[in-house]
């Protein structure tokens, strides 16, 4: 698929970049917020038609640096070199005008516009005041082709679009502005597995076509794949620049990132697996068009993993299980007692406790402080007659925080002036209080930056040592098969396969969890 | 749970050792935490909420300038001053008890503007003859009941019946005060009750009696709001609801007592305005529910719920009486008293946006850079 389109370009490779050539330099860049240095003293290289990724922990400022490309800060001082001119974006449309597109990780597109809309907009082909709805429709298909999805059609409203198409269109949004570096901020954050592969045939159409993209991922196995050069920052800082992507050992990409010298590492798996009682049962769980006939166990002190694409059913069953759906039919039981379905409360009574997949929108309270957000669901029982106790859960938040390392370590600060990681502590350490005995726990990683992870992989061991159960969910099956004890694949609704973790490896998951083999053990 | 938190708490121990305060604290109560440091006693009303605060009292300051300056024949003298200022509060007494009300609703998300039909609704019943026969007691008795009673229906339709706040106490707006006129035959009902007219004309320690129960609905509703489970729940149903539910809150039956707790307060106001009055009709408190939205809007509470203040809506309500009383002393139409108003709602919203916009601009910048 990497043949260019029939129809012609709507935009010709820039002849004046070369494969090769620099189009984009800085030199200690420093930008400063109140009471931050958010970047002190950045140095990047991008050339023409390379993928070049930025990697860097939550916090290191990546997100500022793409700010400052995209024309949303002005750096405090040094040098930006916009093909070979020193430049100073007044505003966002002041660098998409020079060439520069970026694609966001939570995509600005207007839901209810449509696909071509969406992707002019702001700069729509205008005739006596007019849109000219038909030229812009047809220039949309032109770029939706040459970005290998002539399929969708111009004239769609992008809420009917899977996220996947979303991305797509933010693409061509980029391309309708003629861009000649397009910075992609966490794209397959929001793709299931095979939708990856889609985003990285396209990158490759793009540079092939001389186009230069700024990358940034959090998943190292991405990079390798996709991208060409590397720049590591931490803390504001260029930490190493131009490293190659494809040949640099892990373990000094992650020192670099990190000041220490971890690998992407899981905890052990204690090998004489001491799992209790079972704790949780479900039988025959069932909610049409989301999934079927589930049934599942999980002991006290076992990690339980389920694996699945995104749209396999398995998020809409863990809220199933947490009451927060109502089953059609079967049942949930804790310790053999049969929950209420459709009741969060009741399975919060049980010592259920989840923290969703969406961080922001489904576990927490931005504006409040972070101790409030710890004790969210135990507030009530620190309470006497009523009266909430501030400093008893300003104590036991500081607790649960100093155990996370959670940083900053102020329980008082408003939640929203975390990074990822540190929220997601957050959604965790709020079911460290109040006796949880089953943890569900939806994406814990996503988002979250290498260290972050480590610390978290090894809370949810330490948890399970413990005692407490988790039925874990992840879109990245290393995770699965690294941190559960057993693991569950789900495919279209259904568990299609049970084992052990150290029984299965990544491909066999991958396989049943995509096309699948017609093996199908419950 | 049957066994304490304390007993149930599970750490992970690989690392920091836990601060043997914070062990102190979950064996017994409160111990202060090492890193958290000690409350103030006004936390939770604070910080922004308390600068914003500061401000309106900065507004009180100038309108009292104005009035100095408008009228110096009367505000050389200390005893009308302060008298003055006795009558301002027992106008904004009314008001002030819905106004609390309505801002544990609108920081729960919701919105009631049928406060003003229900004050009518329960003022009306309560002065029927039928319930006047029961004395002061069965008339106080009568209001409160019929106030929360309304207040429950808004709340049933809203959160069990999943109706749009607004259209559900639209529709009450409406339905209540077409109530009060059918009970009422749209006369006038005089209260025969010297102990519910005492209410307004009764002065303790030089103050009046109505500036009394202000104070005291104003000082429950701070408490309820930030000492109580109930007060946080009502910011975490109202700054994210989905939250709030999947952290086991019961959203439904939160949102249900919100509305039933305006309503009550809404049958507080409506003995406070009968004794005023001296009766009830099927048209008095009207427009109160525009009253006490403009009041906690400029009070700070945001409209989309999730945050706000007591105390600012109680400042809100003292601008309106204190403009109010501006206009009066200085013998002006109501019709520019409404406008000023009309323009102070539109000023305290648009600085609102202000503060929010380039606060949240700051938190967006800084989102990254504090991991």
């Amino acid at each position: 698929m990497s043949e260019q389109p029939e129809s012609a370009p709507l935009v010709e490779a820039p002849a004046d970049t070369v494969k090769g050539e620099v189009v984009l330099r800085l030199t200690d860049v420093v930008k400063t917020f109140p009471g931050v240095r958010a970047l002190d003293g950045v140095q990047l290289e991008v050339r023409a038609g390379e993928v070049h990724c930025l990697l860097g922990q939550n916090g290191a400022g990546k997100s500022t640096l793409i700010k400052v490309l995209a024309g949303v800060h002005r750096p405090d001082s040094g040098l930006v070199q916009w093909r070979g001119e020193p430049v100073a974006f007044a505003n966002p449309q002041a660098a998409m005008r020079a060439g520069i597109a970026t694609i966001y990780q939570e995509l600005d597109l207007v839901e209810d516009l449509s696909v071509a809309e969406n992707a002019f907009l702001g700069h729509e082909p205008r005739g006596f005041g007019f849109i000219r709805r038909g030229q812009m429709a047809r220039r949309t298909r032109q770029i939706l082709g040459r970005l290998g999805h002539a399929e969708i059609p111009p004239n769609r409203m992008v809420r009917a679009l899977p996220a996947a198409g979303k991305q797509v269109v933010s693409m061509a949004r980029a391309l309708s502005h003629e861009a000649r570096l397009i910075i992609m901020d966490e794209p397959s954050a929001v793709l299931a597995h095979d939708e990856v592969g889609n985003l990285f045939r396209i990158i490759r159409e793009l540079t092939a076509q001389g186009i230069a993209v700024i990358y940034i991922s959090h998943r190292l196995e991405e990079i390798r794949e996709i991208g060409d050069r590397v720049t590591v920052l931490k803390d504001g800082r260029t930490t190493a620049a131009n490293l190659s992507a494809r040949d640099t050992p892990t373990r000094d990409l992650v020192s670099r990132m990190t000041g220490r010298s971890i690998e992407y590492v899981f905890p052990d798996r204690p090998d004489d697996s001491e799992v209790g009682a079972e704790l949780l049962q479900v039988e025959g769980l069932t909610r049409a068009g989301e999934f079927a006939d589930v049934s599942l166990t999980v002991r006290a002190g076992e990690i339980v993993g389920i694996a699945g694409l995104v749209g396999s059913g398995r998020s809409e069953l863990l809220e199933t299980i947490y009451g927060a759906r109502r089953a059609e039919s079967g049942t949930v039981r804790m310790s053999g007692r049969a929950l209420r379905p459709g009741s969060v409360g009741a399975a919060v009574k049980a010592g259920l406790g989840m923290a969703p997949e969406e961080r922001k929108s489904q576990a927490l309270l931005l504006g409040e402080p972070i101790y409030r957000n710890v004790t969210l669901a135990t507030f009530g029982r620190y309470a006497r007659f009523g009266f909430t106790d501030a400093t008893r859960e300003q104590a036991e938040a500081d607790r649960v925080a100093e155990s996370l390392e959670m940083r900053p370590r102020d329980v008082r600060r408003a939640v929203r002036t975390l990074s990822g990681g540190n929220q997601q502590k957050v959604v965790v350490g709020r079911w460290l209080l109040g006796g949880t005995k089953l943890l569900l726990l939806d994406e814990p990683t996503r988002g979250v930056d290498v260290g972050a992870r480590a610390e978290l992989y090894q809370v949810i061991r330490q948890l399970a040592a413990e005692g407490v159960g988790v039925l874990l969910v992840s879109s990245e099956v290393p995770e699965v098969l690294g941190l559960a004890d057993r693991v569950l694949v789900m495919r279209e609704g259904r568990v299609v396969r049970t084992a052990p973790a150290a029984e299965l490896d990544e491909d066999t998951v991958l396989d049943l969890v995509m096309a699948g083999s017609l093996e199908v053990t419950a | 749970m049957s066994d304490g938190p304390s007993t149930t708490t599970q750490l992970p121990a690989q690392s920091a050792p836990v601060d043997p305060a914070a062990t102190e604290a979950a064996g017994g109560r409160a111990a202060t935490p090492g890193s958290a440091g000690r409350l103030s006693w006004w936390h939770g009303d604070g910080g922004e909420g308390a600068r914003r605060n500061l401000a309106l009292i900065g507004v009180l300051v100038v309108l009292f300038v104005i009035g100095a300056a408008t009228r110096s024949d009367l505000y050389s003298n200390p005893d009308w001053v302060w008298a003055n200022m006795l009558i301002i509060l027992k106008l904004a007494s009314v008001a002030g008890v819905v106004t609390v009300g309505m801002t544990f609703v609108i920081i729960g998300g919701g919105i009631d503007l049928s406060v003003g039909a229900i004050v009518a609704l329960a003022g009306v019943w309560s002065t029927t003859v039928a319930t006047q026969s029961f004395g002061a007691g069965g008339m106080i008795f009568t209001a409160i009941v019929v106030g929360l009673a309304v207040g429950l229906v808004n709340g049933t339709l809203i959160a069990y019946g999943r109706l749009v706040p607004f259209i559900a106490t639209l529709a009450m707006l409406v339905a209540a005060r077409g109530l009060a006129a059918e009970i009422s035959d749209k006369q006038t009902q005089i209260s025969q009750n010297t102990t519910i007219n005492g209410i307004a004309s009764t002065n303790l320690l030089g103050i009046p009696l109505l500036v009394y129960i202000l104070a005291a609905v104003v000082a429950a509703g701070w408490v309820l709001l930030n000492r109580t489970t109930f007060g946080r729940r009502t910011v975490a149903v109202g700054g994210n609801p989905e939250a709030a539910r999947l952290a086991g809150i019961d959203v439904k039956r939160h949102t249900l007592m919100l509305y039933g707790l305006s309503g009550l307060c809404c049958g507080i106001a409506a003995i406070m305005l009968t004794a005023q009055a001296t009766s009830a009709q099927a048209g008095m408190a009207n427009l109160y529910e525009l009253d006490a939205i403009a009041a906690v809007i400029i009070g700070g509470t945001l409209l989309s719920g999730g945050r706000g203040t007591i105390i600012g809506s109680l400042l809100g309500v003292i601008i309106f009486a204190t403009i109010t009383n501006l206009f009066a002393i200085n013998g002006l139409s109501v019709e520019a008293q409404n406008m000023v108003k009309g323009g102070i709602i539109v000023a305290a919203v648009l600085i609102q946006q202000v503060q929010f916009g380039t606060l949240s601009q700051f938190f967006r910048r800084n989102r990254l850079t504090t991991g």
